[in-house]
């Protein structure tokens, strides 16, 4: 069938929950109303009230129950509405939901997946464009994972619901309904931590994902560029051994991203290319990332993540050295 | 929407029912009464004591005598250098045992400051030293009968209106229960969690512990709030507050409670109680609080309160009460030796369960490491004489 990110989300929600009746979807206005998004469209309709509930704007609550409910034997599949409105429950997955494997040596899990959507450029009010996959990458036994084509949105959200261990799906919402393609009918697993080359190149390797993933695309095909496009997909744990295969083939890399340059994805891909891949460069790597700044108000905030000419511009850098 | 819900639909008002004045709604106004059934001079009403047999009653004085003796060995050993810090329970055993007495294999346990009840769910007292010492499978023991020990004050609650969702969705026959202190009710998390059970209507049990002191701060400055059960109110769900000082009165209280969370409505127990010993081995109590406190709350031993119940009730006859306390002696020496002669494990076990499967970055990571080791033997003297604490 053709779906957008946001319908092949929604996809996946109803296969895996007609698959499995231990997955229970909850948040904020995702019942009644079909999220804000409506990328919870007809799941009251269909699996009752039980296991498709509206929460109280409660994010801690939100994340915290669904440690404990996936503790408990579950499979919750949690929404925060934006991003910017997970720091109140980064608390649940720091201090509790990526340790409870580690703390009671695998006696107890907590198998469960926070959904939210992430991202600048839709137009909103502060706190609704923030990029910080980065911050959430750095919890050990958090997974993140970021799609960014719709066919991969069904595959790595299911995946991520049999996961036996939490994952944190951030949706790129600047581009939940830009795509359309061909999305497989019925069960389709994409297995997180696998990496994804979407054009084969020679002379320079370009790392992204999410909603970077279009205007690097666009970039490369504008600029026309000899560069192998690799999509990310799993933040954590990183596909290492893609990104230093390209790079030792292409010795040239920059790395688009979104969220703020410091302390940034970009700086870990570029350490991993440094362990084992440092004397196949032959130009400094590249980042081509958000500043570090708040994401401005939307007045601005189109001058804060990069677009096709801001990559290219990237690109062509590394090239020239 | 759910029937509860609906009787709370709001319409718009259609009158002054104020009396024609602005009215408060004020705590000075509520009356919130606290339930005791033993008087501190020993005094009760037969009609008032709840339904247990005679094993039963004894069996809560052995379990009160066996968490004094626990603290007081811990704090011992701690004092020898032999386990990092600990926190005593004494003079909140009524409390702790009179709460855990009335819970079930299958309920799940949450506990900040309660030791005794994981032994009387089945883990031992070697698995407790193991988890005072730092070591994993403390709380590995711990979660093989459903329970777990809180640290991050408050951070539980949500998790337990969690484990009590499943439980709902499960239609179990069982309660989900998390133990708080005063100090935990200021934070975000358990203001959430308890709202969360209320919304949704989940069996969960907050059992509170009000022990006075959060470290320094009392109880007094913690809170402009009268009461800790008062604050229930706030989300619809009913409060007990009880005596923690009297152990019949708390089991009466949460074996009550118990069963209205049964059936899907919360409660929240306050149990008013005092830590007489200091927040763990490393504070000083000396520095916020008078001995003339300490001395008042040491008067109102549980221990010696109950002694006295099953003296006028004829059962005191039934106790040694000195072979009770040897019978615990032995068995903490027992666990001492066991948790002493534990083996020490492989580096790799810091790896091995923070996913299902270890991802290659942490293999990585491992593996130079090990590789480390193995080139500079001596981290191992190193990390063995680096001074600790």
């Amino acid at each position: 069938m053709q779906a957008t990110i946001v319908q092949a989300v929604n996809d996946a929600l109803h296969t895996e929950m007609e698959r499995d009746d231990r997955v229970v979807v909850f948040g904020e206005d995702v019942a009644e109303s079909g999220g804000v998004f409506r990328a919870t469209d007809e799941l009251l309709e269909e699996f009752g009230s039980k296991r498709v509930v509206d929460t109280p704007l409660s994010e801690i609550a939100i994340v915290g129950g669904a440690a404990g409910m996936a503790m408990y034997g579950y499979r919750p599949v949690a929404e925060i509405q934006f991003s910017g409105f997970l720091p109140p429950a980064f608390d649940q997955l720091v201090t509790n939901a990526s340790r409870i494997r580690w703390r009671t040596r695998g006696e107890l899990t907590a198998p469960m997946v926070v959904r939210m959507p992430y991202g600048a450029g839709v137009r909103a009010l502060e706190h609704h464009s923030e990029s910080l996959e980065g911050a959430y990458g750095h919890i050990p036994g958090l997974q993140v994972v970021i799609p960014s084509t719709p066919a991969d949105t069904k595959g790595l959200l299911t995946a991520a619901i049999r996961d036996p261990d939490p994952v944190l799906f951030m949706e790129p919402k600047r581009i939940y309904r830009s795509i359309r393609e061909e999305v497989p009918e019925g069960e389709h697993e994409v297995p997180i931590g696998e990496a994804a080359v979407r054009r084969e190149g020679e002379d320079v390797t370009v790392v992204a994902w999410g909603a970077m993933m279009p205007p690097t695309l666009e970039a490369v095909d504008e600029g026309d560029v000899d560069a192998e496009v690799i999509d990310l997909r799993t933040i954590s744990p990183m596909d290492t051994e893609t990104i230093v295969e390209s790079v030792k083939k292409t010795g040239r890399c920059v790395v688009v991203h979104e969220g703020p340059r410091t302390l940034g994805v970009g700086s870990e891909v570029i350490a991993r290319i440094n362990d084992e891949a440092l004397m196949y460069l032959e130009s400094p790597v590249e980042r081509v990332a958000g500043f570090d700044t708040p994401v401005p108000l939307l007045s601005m905030e189109d001058f804060y993540f990069p677009h096709p000419p801001r990559i290219l511009d990237g690109i062509e850098t590394a090239l020239a050295e | 929407m759910s029937d509860r819900a609906s009787d709370r639909r709001v319409s718009p008002a259609t009158g002054d029912d104020g009396g024609g004045e602005v009215r408060y709604l004020s705590q000075s106004d509520l009356e919130v009464p606290t339930h005791q059934i033993v008087a501190p001079d020993g005094s009760y009403d037969e009609s008032s004591i709840p339904d247990l047999d005679d094993e039963e009653l004894l069996d809560l004085y052995r379990w009160m005598v066996t968490d004094r003796v626990f603290s007081r060995r811990m704090v011992n050993i701690q004092r020898r250098g032999e386990l990092g810090t600990f926190g005593s329970t004494r003079g909140q055993e009524a409390s702790i045992i009179g709460s855990a007495f009335t819970l079930t294999p299958d309920d799940w346990l949450y506990v900040g400051r309660a030791w005794t009840p994981m032994f009387m769910r089945g883990a031992s007292m070697e698995d407790m030293i193991l988890f005072w010492r730092g070591i994993e499978e403390g709380q590995e023991a711990f979660a093989k009968v459903n329970a777990q020990i809180a640290i991050s004050i408050g951070s539980h609650l949500p998790l337990v209106s969690g484990i009590a969702w499943g439980m709902h969705l499960d239609d179990a026959d069982a309660i989900a229960t998390a133990y708080l202190g005063d100090g935990a009710t200021s934070t975000g998390a358990a203001h959430e969690g308890i709202n969360l059970a209320s919304s949704v209507g989940l069996p969960a049990l907050f059992y509170c512990q009000n022990n006075q002191y959060a470290i320094s701060m009392p109880y007094q400055k913690q809170s402009g709030a009268n009461t800790i059960a008062q604050k229930a109110l706030a989300y619809g769900i009913d409060a007990i507050r009880v005596d923690g000082q009297d152990v019949l009165a708390v089991y009466d209280a949460v074996s009550s409670a118990r069963e209205k969370v049964l059936q899907g409505e919360p409660v929240f127990v306050e149990s008013v109680t005092y830590r007489l010993d200091a927040h763990t081995t490393s504070d000083d109590p000396t520095r916020y609080r008078s001995d003339e406190e300490v001395e008042e709350w040491e008067a109102h031993d549980p221990i010696e309160r109950y002694r006295e119940f099953l003296k006028s009730e004829g059962l005191w006859s039934e106790i040694d009460h000195d072979a009770v306390v040897d019978e615990i002696e032995t068995e903490f020496d027992e666990a001492l030796a066991a948790a002493n002669a534990m083996e020490e494990r492989a580096v790799a076990e810091m790896f091995e369960y923070v996913y299902d499967e270890l991802p290659p970055e942490l293999a990585r990571q491992l593996a130079e490491f090990e590789d480390l080791l193995e080139r500079r033997p001596e981290m191992y003297d190193f990390i063995e004489q680096r001074p600790k604490g």
